[in-house]
């Protein structure tokens, strides 16, 4: 199986802000080298206690972070990401179809009709209509928003989903059918994708494989069945613990 | 902003007192009922009669004429200042706020001094060194009210810069110019068109109160505020010379201020 993404040795630092001029800048560690691959087509689970570097890694995976030592080899381009709150990953003032757009005005040179033809056909592969194309963010629902985000991610045709807690901010008959839609898309169109949760129980659901991190480094990986069943770390035991899995 | 609201007085209201001015202002670019310049001895503090409604002043100068003329002066450099100010602080406030660092630490410390400042004394000081007349002053004020834009979209740069939709973006291959002006300013004009419509009150005042003072338009050319201040000595025996350009000063300015609080347009 081909990797889709490798992440090598990295690390990534930040310097405490400065709540005075006199104050010392203190460097935090946040990621301490940080080795993990994604293969094709596979749902990768990343769990881990608020704080440890989940998201962190995603802004590294992405590019909008540049780690201070290590290095991101990315099996595709354009790797994508689908937020955790629908309510603030959508421009108020812009249209669905402005949104969804937009990374084909701005990547591609696609004309006018090329653009509003993907627009709808991922759109109607997020399980919406394509009336809504003309709708503002605020005319939709937290699921509909949701699927809009991953209408969006999908317009670059990625090969590779970073799916950072994307359900935990909707209600729970919505995140079940959202688990669905990021199901069937990564089994039709062969996506892999790496999906950042604190809630085991979704990650079980969905994942194949899952990584659990503390602290800033990967503490266990493996197997979803093998790790829920047969947890070496102790965190992985206390998380399983915690969720009333084991 | 499509329609107006329903039942929003405050929009319809002022509106309607905004237009008794704006209207007559307009046609004050170019035709008057009579030269505002021309003065003639017989009609030196007439009263209101037929041909004059709002009488002549101490020099027999029609008054309804150096109104209009001089409320369109007044409306050019509310205009014109606004426009100066909104624009160089909407560029400014977007550059340091969404890129922070050094740069927007230096220019926030400058901008606190000019801050420091009463925005109608730093007008005085342009004002002293550039020379007086309608351009000069507007110029000034322009400046002068530059800082307070420049906060305002500052900070709401500093809040949006951080926001999902503007990750977003930038993974959809938004350039940073982009970002900034295509995304993320439509969402602050809502801040920005209230302080405009402040903004344009506050140098609207600015401008009479400049030219009341004797630095800002010079005479003959007519202003509100150039007028109040000639109407002084006249007070008690021909009020009605001060009350018009005063009455025609706060019917804009309470126009302005009732459209700026109204529903449609807080809430775009």
């Amino acid at each position: 199986m081909a990797n889709i993404l490798e992440v090598k040795d990295v690390h990534v630092s930040f310097l405490e802000e400065r709540r005075t001029i006199f104050d010392k800048r203190n460097r935090i560690e946040v990621l301490k080298g940080i080795n993990m691959t994604i293969g094709e087509g596979e749902i990768v689970g990343l769990v881990g206690e608020s704080g440890c570097g989940k998201s962190t890694l995603a802004k590294v995976i992405l590019g909008l972070i540049k780690p201070d030592s290590g290095e991101v080899i990315h099996g595709s381009v354009h790797p994508q990401m689908i937020f955790q709150d629908p309510y603030s990953s959508l421009n108020p003032s812009k249209t669905v179809r402005f949104i969804l757009e937009e990374p084909l005005k701005n990547m591609t040179d696609a004309g006018p009709e090329e653009r509003l033809k993907k627009a709808t056909e991922r759109l109607k592969q997020a399980g919406l209509d394509e009336k809504y194309l003309t709708h503002k963010p605020s005319e939709l629902s937290g699921g509909q928003r949701q699927r809009v985000c991953i209408a969006e991610s999908l317009m670059m045709d990625p090969k590779l989903l970073i799916a950072d807690e994307p359900v935990s901010a909707l209600d729970v008959t919505i995140q079940a059918q959202i688990l669905k839609l990021l199901d069937d898309l990564q089994e039709n169109l062969g996506l892999s994708i790496l999906f950042i949760s604190h809630d085991l129980r979704v990650v079980y659901q969905l994942c194949d494989r899952v990584m659990v991190m503390r602290g800033g480094l990967i503490v266990e990986e493996g197997e979803i069945d093998e790790v829920y069943r047969n947890p070496k770390h102790e965190y992985t035991k206390q998380l399983l613990i915690a969720s009333g899995i084991i | 902003m499509k329609k107006i609201k329903n039942r929003d007085f405050n929009f319809i209201v002022g509106l309607i007192l905004a237009m008794i001015v704006i209207i007559p202002a307009l046609i004050g670019t170019v035709w008057t009922p009579y030269d505002t310049e021309a003065m003639n001895s017989s009609l030196k503090l007439a009263g209101s009669s037929l041909s004059h409604p709002f009488g002549c002043d101490n020099f027999g100068r029609d008054i309804l004429s150096r109104i209009m003329s001089g409320s369109s002066t007044t409306l050019l450099i509310g205009i014109g200042t606004v426009f100066i100010g909104a624009v160089a602080g909407t560029l400014i406030g977007a550059l340091t706020g969404y890129y922070g660092g050094l740069v927007d630490d230096i220019f926030m410390r400058f901008n606190d001094v000019m801050f420091s400042f009463p925005s109608l004394l730093l007008a005085l000081v342009f004002v002293a060194v550039m020379g007086s007349g309608r351009i000069q002053l507007l110029l000034a004020l322009g400046l002068a009210f530059i800082p307070s834009y420049v906060r305002i979209v500052r900070a709401e740069y500093v809040r949006a810069r951080n926001l999902d939709y503007v990750k977003s973006a930038k993974l959809a291959g938004a350039s940073d110019m982009r970002v900034m002006f295509v995304h993320i300013l439509p969402n602050i004009l809502k801040v920005l068109m209230n302080s405009i419509l402040i903004g344009f009150n506050n140098a609207v005042l600015a401008e009479a109160g400049l030219s009341f003072l004797g630095i800002g338009v010079q005479p003959p050319a007519a202003s509100l505020g150039r007028m109040l201040a000639d109407s002084q000595t006249y007070l008690f025996n021909r009020p009605g010379i001060a009350i018009a350009p005063g009455l025609t000063l706060i019917i804009m300015v309470l126009g302005i201020s009732l459209v700026g609080k109204s529903k449609t347009i807080t809430e775009i």
